[in-house]
């Protein structure tokens, strides 16, 4: 790098440093985004701040981009990577400060499917979004999804299917709700390569997510929606 | 180097290769989660009736049930040691089939994806992906496969990992990837870029084109933005779209917009024409009937396309010049 672009994030007020910050997540440069966090610490931020105005922001964009074919896997790996950087910092602090929750996610592959790089996409674009993310991995039962959304107290199931012939197990787990009475108590989203909005519907998920950009959208409408309902 | 497929495609315009694998072996009682691939020790017969399906329907050349028999996809299921071993299987019912055939059909070892993100953004090295895919590709050769025929691939350093392969086990291969991400593979990867990434292969593939991805107007699309290429280009598109219906799935594209779209794919340029998702014996015929009555003509422009097989899935597929893009005003050089 010459000295001509050399940019020293300490010298750049708060305004102009977010707005690299935003730059330097879409290319995914990790150290710089971990400095800019520390460098907004020092200047007195909230960590929630932190993490809504700064890494959330510059995640929106890259999510956007992905959406609309602009970026594509390796870049969003990289963002999220720069992104992990800041969070890690970040979490501590943020659970020391009683910030508010964003949400949290248990995600999974259903039963017989061990297709997970859609999966895992989504669980970094939910935690580049600020959401916690639990992973449950791959091929799994009803009961992983149910007892470990208990367990963890999420707000969202997520599930993913590759193959048209495990698709179907994902009605299985919303059935399984249905039958327990605790449809209502989380949001059940659905996503994957064969799927359609049509099949989400036909099923009984809440939404259908075409992309990992999608699926932060959604979960952020429908914790919104969320909270709407609580305060009403 | 002399094989089966360049001496077929010495003689012939156009080839018909085969349609599905997976949804025919779930039709006949594979469960999901179980890897097909043990069916070629456990379930032969299945696995001829597999096979004899695309053949009877007039296939020249049919991909073998090996598609997850790498050790990456295998250790699912803790069979990652079996990987030659199940390939080789697999390869072999294919060499009986196709010997029994009483004309030349070609039998093409599968290779599918490791599943895995390759480096520096994942975890698997360029040589441990060579190591992977070498060690089915012998499982393949000694099975008797004429030909290499990697298939749904995303990630250029994973279709280098085949070439290498390809290479160490001294065989001819082609490779296909899957164009499913507004007309780009999954990885960014657009057709005009894999012809380049192809040409610059010090083992050159003796056909190389598209499979699976969306539907089968994306794939003529991609055909047409493959540019001028160095080989025959494949054409294995997905027989429409899945549809849920009564909790079963069945894919919507008939036989007879199939047999169109292989029309379509030879006039867009295609020399090996097959299916991938959904497509049957059924679709097959109907496709090789159609290529034999049909004579060849130039290509459709793409709002025919889009008429004839449906819409496509995104405006661009990034070889127009026309694809989103964003204004960057103050990039840093990016770290290498």
């Amino acid at each position: 790098m010459s000295d001509d672009d050399e940019i020293i994030l300490a010298d750049l007020d708060d305004e102009e440093l977010v707005a690299q910050m935003f730059d330097d997540l879409y290319d995914g440069l990790k150290e710089e985004i971990e400095e800019g966090v520390n460098i907004l610490l020092e200047r007195g931020w909230e960590p929630y701040d932190v993490l809504t105005k700064a890494l959330v922001g510059g995640m929106t964009i890259v999510g956007n981009d992905f959406r609309d074919g602009i970026l594509f896997v390796p870049e969003v790996l990289l963002a999220a990577g720069a992104m992990k950087g800041g969070m890690a910092i970040l979490k501590p602090l943020l659970a020391e400060t009683g910030a508010p929750r964003v949400g949290k996610m248990v995600i999974g592959t259903v039963k017989g499917d061990i297709h997970d790089i859609g999966k895992n996409l989504v669980g970094m674009m939910m935690e580049g979004a600020g959401f916690e993310v639990v992973d449950i991995g791959i091929n799994n039962a009803v009961d992983n999804y149910l007892d470990t959304a208990k367990a963890e107290d999420a707000d969202i199931i997520g599930m993913s299917a590759l193959l048209t012939t495990t698709m179907p197990y994902m009605k299985v787990v919303i059935d399984t709700m249905v039958a327990q009475g605790i449809r209502d108590d989380y949001i059940v989203l659905v996503g994957g390569a064969p799927l359609n909005e049509e099949f989400g519907k036909a099923i009984g998920a809440d939404a259908y997510c075409r992309d990992a950009a999608v699926a932060v959208e959604t979960a952020k409408t429908w914790m919104a929606r969320k909270h709407n309902q609580m305060s009403a | 180097m002399s094989n089966a497929l360049t001496d077929l495609l010495k003689t012939r315009d156009w080839l018909l290769t085969d349609g599905a694998t997976g949804t025919t072996l779930f039709n006949m009682g594979l469960t999901s989660g179980d890897a097909p691939e043990m069916w070629n020790e456990t379930e032969s017969d299945k696995i001829r009736a597999l096979y004899s399906g695309a053949v009877d329907a007039g296939s020249d050349i049919f991909l073998t049930n090996t598609f997850g028999g790498n050790a990456s996809r295998l250790k699912l299921h803790g069979a990652e040691k079996r990987a030659g071993e199940l390939s080789r299987m697999g390869a072999e019912i294919g060499r009986e089939i196709a010997d029994k055939a009483g004309r030349t059909v070609v039998v093409a070892g599968s290779m599918g994806p490791t599943g895995e993100i390759m480096a520096p953004m994942g975890p698997l090295t360029h040589e441990i992906a060579v190591e992977i895919f070498h060690d089915q590709a012998e499982g393949l050769k000694a099975g008797g496969a004429d030909v290499l025929w990697a298939e749904t691939i995303s990630a250029p350093e994973e279709l280098r990992a085949v070439a290498e392969a390809a290479a160490l086990a001294d065989m001819p291969w082609c490779v296909t990837m899957s164009f499913d991400t507004a007309g780009r593979t999954m990885m960014g990867t657009t057709s005009g870029e894999m012809t380049r990434i192809i040409g610059k292969l010090a083992h050159q593939p003796v056909a190389y084109g598209a499979n699976c991805g969306v539907g089968s107007s994306d794939l003529i699309r991609t055909l047409m933005g493959f540019g001028k290429g160095s080989g025959p280009l494949i054409a294995k598109g997905n027989a429409g779209i899945p549809k849920y219906h009564d909790g079963h799935i069945h894919y919507n594209g008939t036989p007879e917009l199939m047999a169109d779209y292989a029309v379509l794919a030879r006039n867009a340029g295609a020399t090996i024409i097959g299916g991938c998702c959904g497509t049957t014996p059924d679709h097959l015929r109907a496709m090789r009937a159609a290529l034999e009555s049909t004579p060849r003509g130039p290509a459709a422009p793409l709002a025919e396309v889009a008429e004839r097989l449906g819409g496509f899935s995104s405006d661009s597929d990034g070889t127009d010049g026309k694809g989103p893009t964003r204004d960057r005003t103050s990039r840093r050089r990016a770290r290498v």
